[in-house]
């Protein structure tokens, strides 16, 4: 094993086998994105009308509510593998990329907490007097 | 990673000849950064207005409904529409098909007039019901 260069550090070392895994994370992600976000644009302008308690009203409904939780996940979690390859391209300094990694962690799972969280809040509670 | 300086890196970007496959490529980066800042906040503000009580909700819509909040929204739709045919060209990309320059150069440019095209329905018809 080497210590000159990147690929003589590793040589030999065999694959880490989970080098697919990101990849094929925001691929799966994606086709979650793909079918619920749809869903979602087609089911908004559908309703009969955006204001607060046709929208907590559609909300409210359990396969809706259930739907849109998974969608959260679904684009928090794809979000979050994209910005990664983006930051990863763009920020150089290691100390400075692992802090942005360290911030989108906080932000994507912040995120979808609070949009699950939101979701349940209503499905529970339904139109707030 | 660490690298020896004085060796060379693979030309990029400044030498290339610009070209569709480019442009589409760029902007699915911009697109997805853009809908996972301003797109995934504005859902979560959506929610949690709608969660938080009529109040909450009202402003939501007052800032929505504002010039800047549907130059935002249609903003934000477009990019999705942008993304959403540019990442559809990214799966036929992934299987191995698409290559071909003739091919890959008229599937970027489909990108842009597809995605044009459905954010213009997108926001006639939501246009047409509302008036």
């Amino acid at each position: 094993m080497g210590t000159g260069t990147g690929i003589g550090r590793v040589r030999g070392l065999g694959s880490a086998r989970h080098g697919a895994h990101h990849w094929l994370a925001q691929r799966y992600t994606a086709v979650g994105n793909l079918l619920l976000v749809l869903w979602l644009l087609f089911s908004l302008i559908s309703l009969p009308g955006l204001d607060y308690e046709s929208v907590v009203g559609w909300i409210s409904n359990p396969l809706v509510a259930v739907p849109l939780m998974l969608m959260l996940v679904s684009i928090f979690w794809h979000l979050r593998l994209g910005m990664q390859v983006m930051l990863e391209d763009y920020v150089h300094d290691k100390g400075l990329n692992f802090f942005c990694i360290l911030l989108l962690n906080f932000y994507a799972i912040g995120g979808a907490a609070a949009g699950i969280f939101a979701i349940a809040k209503i499905a529970f509670t339904g139109v707030v007097e | 990673m660490a690298r020896t300086k004085s060796r060379p890196l693979s030309p990029h970007l400044t030498i290339w000849k610009w070209g569709p496959h480019m442009a589409v490529s760029i902007m699915h980066r911009v697109t997805g950064n853009g809908l996972a800042t301003v797109g995934a906040l504005g859902l979560v503000w959506w929610l949690m207005a709608a969660a938080m009580g009529p109040d909450a909700y009202a402003f939501f819509v007052t800032c929505a409904t504002s010039p800047i909040g549907y130059l935002v929204m249609i903003g934000l739709s477009w990019f999705f529409f942008q993304h959403m045919v540019s990442g559809l060209r990214h799966f036929v990309l992934d299987i191995g098909a698409g290559y071909e320059l003739k091919t890959n150069k008229s599937w970027s440019l489909a990108t842009f007039a597809i995605s044009a095209l459905i954010t213009i329905l997108f926001w006639l018809y939501i246009f047409g019901k509302a008036f």
